[in-house]
Formats: C-alpha cells, sequence, structure tokens
C-alpha cells in the first residue's frame, strides 16, 4: 500500500476534499483522514508505547490537523503533514509523562559506531503464519518496545507502515541518510533481541536447510 | 575474499531493500555462500522486515474508527451536511474493523473532549426530551440521525442527561451550541 496517492487523479481528489472541508464541509474530514488512520496511530504507539495514549494522541492530532488545515498550504502532501502533527504531539505527551516514564535499556542506543550482531545461529525462519500466534506477535511487539524512540519511529514508520525512506526522513525531521542508519540498527537489534527464541521453538516449519537463502 | 563481514551488516539493511548496486550484491551472495554468519545476519532481517511488514502488525485496536468518529463529531462545528460522506466513510471503517467493539468502552472517548468543546451559547431546556444510547458519551434529539447503537438508547431530560455527563450532539442539537 502506497502511502501518499503517487496516483495525480487521488492527489487531485484530496486536494478537493480539502477545498471543501475549508469552505464549510466539515464532514468530509472523515474521508480525508481515513486513508492515514493507521498510521497516525502507528506513529502515535512508536513513540509513547502505550495503546490508550496513543488513540487519545492520535484523535488529538486528527482534531489538531482539522482547526489548522486552513494553514495547510501544500507545502508537503497532507498524509505527511498530518504525521508530522501526530510525531509532534506526541512527543510533547511523552515529555510530560517523562517523570513517570521508564525508558528502556535501549536508551543507551545510539549512533555512534557501527551496530555489531551478535548472534550467529542458524537463522530458522518463522514464518508468517505463526503471526496467527499470540505470544509470537507478543514477543515482535516486545522486542519492538526494547528499542529506543529513534529507532522505533524510523522502523514502524518504513518497515511496519511502509513509507519510503523519503517520505519517513520528512515526517520525522531528519535526514534519508539518518532514516537509514536507524533503519539498518533497528532491524538489527530487533533480530538480536529475537534471536534466542528462534532457535527452533517458534518455527511450526522445518527450519531452511544450512546454505539455503530464505529471501530469495 | 573481496568484501568483509562487517562490509556486510552495514550493508544488509540496502541488501534487503534491493538497493545494492549489481556488482555489491554479486560480492555478497559470494560471500554468504561460504560464511554462515552473515547468510544468518541476512535471513534474520529479511524475516524481521515479512513479520512486521505483515498487515497483522498494523491493526488497529478494536472500535477505533467508531471512537475517532465520535471525538470528531462532538468536536466539529455543524455546519453544512455531507450525511453521504459521513456514512460511506462510517461504513468503510466499520468493514474494516469488523463490527462494533465494545469490549473498551471503558476508553471510547477521552476526557478531552469537555476542554475543547465549545461553551453553549445558550442554556438546552433542562426537560427537553432526550435520548442517549447505552454507551455513547453524547445525548440527541430522537430524530437524530447520527445516534449510534439506536438499539439501546433511553429516553431521559436534558437535565438528566447533563448530570449524567452526557454532551450534547453538535448536529441535532447544533442550535444551542
Amino acid at each position: 500500500m502506497t502511502f501518499l496517492p503517487e496516483n495525480p487523479a487521488e492527489a487531485a481528489y484530496e486536494a478537493e476534499l480539502m477545498q471543501r472541508i475549508k469552505s464549510g464541509e466539515h464532514d468530509l474530514f472523515y474521508r480525508l483522514i481515513q486513508p492515514y488512520d493507521r498510521r497516525v496511530y502507528a506513529a502515535a504507539l512508536s513513540i509513547v508505547r502505550n495503546e490508550a495514549d496513543a488513540e487519545d494522541i492520535a484523535q488529538d492530532s486528527i482534531l489538531k490537523a482539522f482547526r489548522h488545515l486552513s494553514q495547510f498550504r501544500g507545502e508537503a502532501r497532507f498524509g505527511t503533514w498530518l504525521l508530522q502533527i501526530t510525531i509532534n504531539e506526541a512527543r510533547m505527551r511523552k515529555r510530560r509523562m517523562r517523570a513517570r516514564a521508564m525508558e528502556s535499556i535501549s536508551d543507551q542506543q545510539n549512533d555512534e559506531g557501527d551496530y555489531m550482531p551478535r548472534e550467529f545461529a542458524d537463522w530458522r525462519e518463522i514464518p508468517s503464519e505463526s503471526l496467527e500466534r499470540k505470544e509470537i506477535r507478543t514477543a515482535l511487539v516486545e522486542a519492538l518496545s526494547s528499542l529506543s524512540e529513534k529507532y522505533r519511529s524510523v522502523f514502524v514508520l518504513r518497515d511496519i507502515q511502509h513509507l519510503s525512506i523519503e517520505e519517513t526522513a520528512r515526517v520525522l525531521e531528519i535526514s534519508p541518510g539518518s532514516v537509514k542508519t536507524r533503519l539498518l540498527r533497528a532491524r538489527l537489534m530487533l533480530r538480536d533481541f529475537l534471536s534466542p527464541g528462534l532457535n527452533g521453538q517458534w518455527s511450526a516449519t522445518p527450519a531452511f536447510a544450512k546454505g539455503n537463502k530464505p529471501w530469495e | 575474499m573481496g568484501i568483509t563481514c562487517e562490509a556486510i551488516w552495514r550493508e544488509s539493511s540496502n541488501y534487503i531493500d534491493g538497493t545494492l548496486s549489481p556488482d555489491l550484491r554479486q560480492s555478497i551472495d559470494e560471500h554468504i555462500k561460504t560464511c554462515q554468519a552473515c547468510a544468518s545476519v541476512l535471513a534474520g532481517l529479511q524475516n524481521i522486515v515479512t513479520l512486521y511488514g505483515d498487515e497483522r502488525m498494523a491493526e488497529l485496536p478494536s472500535g477505533f474508527s467508531q471512537r475517532l468518529h465520535r471525538r470528531l463529531e462532538a468536536n466539529m462545528p455543524t455546519t453544512r451536511r455531507n450525511f453521504f460522506g459521513w456514512a460511506v466513510a462510517l461504513a468503510g471503517s466499520v468493514l474494516a474493523v469488523g463490527g462494533i467493539e465494545l469490549s473498551r468502552a471503558s476508553h471510547q472517548v477521552p476526557d478531552s473532549i469537555s476542554k475543547l468543546s465549545q461553551p453553549l451559547a445558550k442554556p438546552i431546556p433542562p426537560d427537553m426530551q432526550v435520548v442517549a444510547s447505552e454507551k455513547g458519551r453524547l445525548f440527541h434529539l430522537a430524530a437524530c440521525p447520527f445516534i449510534i447503537n439506536r438499539e439501546t438508547i433511553r429516553h431521559m431530560t436534558a437535565s438528566v442527561a447533563l448530570a449524567e455527563g452526557l454532551s450534547p450532539c453538535t448536529r441535532c442539537l447544533s442550535k444551542y451550541l
């Protein structure tokens, strides 16, 4: 699924919706934001890591976008602008909650130097079907939670919400190079985090043969 | 050896994303034929990207769209209506989420509604008959087309509704807002 309307007709439809909303047809706003609601929620969750807070932030951000729609000039696309509002809203909320927030051990995670993988055992592929199992999904969510915000937000936008490198950079207001660096580290850290559970116990199918490349 | 393990780890993300030059990709393909560690790293990364990229990892909480709809409904100024727009959008969200979900009723409408709502322009007649649905946070005139869970509505006076902490519907009660 493409994040932003690549199709000129879709972009024009979105522009028309915005014009009509600004002219007073406020009810159309729900139609405008609906394609982005998952991403807004996921972006908020990537910052605050609490579902109830993320939903509240998503609603606040969408309302804020509605109230400030007249300020939207079209320099960025609407989806990017909406996600920027969400990220800022989530960060502000997180700052307010910080006193009671326990940051993960991965606060020490930083961009300095290369990240070296730690686990080199034969990787046993976790089949996608295993996502039907709650414990697998829980393990993936916990692994993601172990990352610090700057890696988690890049990973969520890029690998879960499928934004491009450039779109992720625009939303987070960082350079595409930083997105790539953080994405690499996030993926490697997740792999290391999940490796212990992958030595057979989660694999519902036989491990791929040594030398076989499952990504092909 | 044309390429080191460390260099491969640095490029592993780009390898998975398919953004490497053909020459570099070929060097890595050659390397991992004999290097189990690098093969493990790349296989693991690909699996990570596949698993987290699955749409099941991007699901919205049950009832999210309904709660968002209600929040917007409660906070938008009433102007020209486009009921068709709402109906199409809401129908889509109901299909996407798979029906109205009541299990998260305690989180249906955040408290911040009250602070965001505009003050009443003139008081609602306290004895006016209104209705509210079982899990709703709004009260409406009985004929309002925007009542959710209509089968569960209760009849009451406006003063009772306000005393219960319910907010007036911004559509059917707009003349009081």
